[in-house]
């Protein structure tokens, strides 16, 4: 919907339609953190919470209780990167309701999100175990399986990252097809789609992807 | 048979049905997934109580087993429309 063109100095500069909707879907996220900041800050404690304040609360006890049973007690203060990935990837993959189109629908975007996952996953593995006891991991349980445990580690983020892409990625495109194919009648038709592959599959996708980031990365503490 | 057909219209084509044939590796994910659903809901005619927990276990479950379903999905949405093979025989130049 939105493609940026830039030009600097004669050389032409396209700025894709998804890395526009990403920044826009950022730029909503940091409205959203700032107004409720600001709520949090003038309600009284002894209140009992309403209104938007209440959605926040239920979503942040929902975030803090899986990573309380995924990563264990002490890994608590991974809460707020699991929440904000969690809350990043429900609105992108929604974003197609409003005829955007995903910013997930881009393999750079899940890419990077599965990268991140994945540098996490070895600095904490690294960290915790010191770096024999991590070289070693890769030896269990028989030495000879070294290489087949090294491409087992390096296919998580590849696994990861198509899988919410791919899924996206259909949706997008069974969406457009059908939307050309049928023409003037189309809205009789997609709403149900819609709700099956925007609403049910990017809330699904949301919550495999935070999961599975949640288990990879607890994997790698020893507590 | 094939006189008149050019050899772009026939790579596109072929990618046409490469991708038709990468798509049968949907069936895996399918059977895997149906067999997960039905441990699951066995599971919850004898624990109706542990529904929840049955419920994520067996969606990340099938997340994971449709992996290699979304592999051939891939390889079939790059055959279609990034079409490496006809940018290939491009390249040739012949």
């Amino acid at each position: 919907m939105f493609e940026i063109t830039l030009n600097l100095g004669g050389k032409e500069i396209v700025i894709a339609e998804t890395i526009v909707n990403t920044y826009i879907v950022t730029f909503l996220l940091i409205i959203f953190a700032i107004v409720v900041n600001r709520k949090i800050k003038n309600a009284k404690p002894e209140d009992t919470p309403s209104g938007l304040l209440n959605v926040v609360e239920v979503a942040v006890e929902a975030i803090q209780t899986l990573v309380k049973q995924n990563m264990g007690e002490k890994q608590i203060w991974f809460a707020p990167y699991i929440f904000s990935l969690a809350f990043f990837l429900v609105v992108s993959n929604l974003f197609g309701l409003f005829g955007f189109t995903p910013p997930t629908s881009d393999y750079n975007v899940t890419l990077t999100l599965a990268l991140i996952t994945f540098t996490l996953t070895q600095f904490y593995g690294i960290k915790n175990n010191g770096i024999v006891g991590y070289a070693k991991g890769f030896l269990d349980p028989l030495p000879f399986l070294l290489p087949l445990n090294i491409l087992g580690e390096l296919a998580n983020p590849i696994s990861l990252s198509f899988r919410l892409f791919g899924n996206i990625l259909s949706g997008v495109i069974i969406m457009s097809l059908l939307y050309n194919a049928l023409g003037l009648i189309a809205p009789l038709i997609t709403p149900v789609l819609h709700a099956y592959f925007d609403v049910f599959s990017g809330i699904l996708q949301t919550f495999i992807f935070t999961m599975l980031t949640m288990i990879f990365i607890g994997g790698s503490f020893n507590d | 048979m094939l006189q008149g057909i050019t050899s772009e219209a026939f790579i596109l084509g072929c990618s046409a049905i490469g991708a038709g044939l990468a798509m049968i590796a949907g069936i895996g994910p399918g059977i895997g997934q149906g067999h997960a659903a039905a441990q699951g809901a066995a599971a919850v005619g004898r624990q109706p109580e542990a529904q929840a927990d049955i419920i994520r276990t067996m969606l990340l479950g099938q997340a994971v087993a449709e992996t290699t379903g979304i592999y051939g999905l891939v390889i079939a949405i790059i055959l279609l429309f990034v079409r490496p093979l006809l940018t290939a025989y491009l390249e040739l130049g012949l």
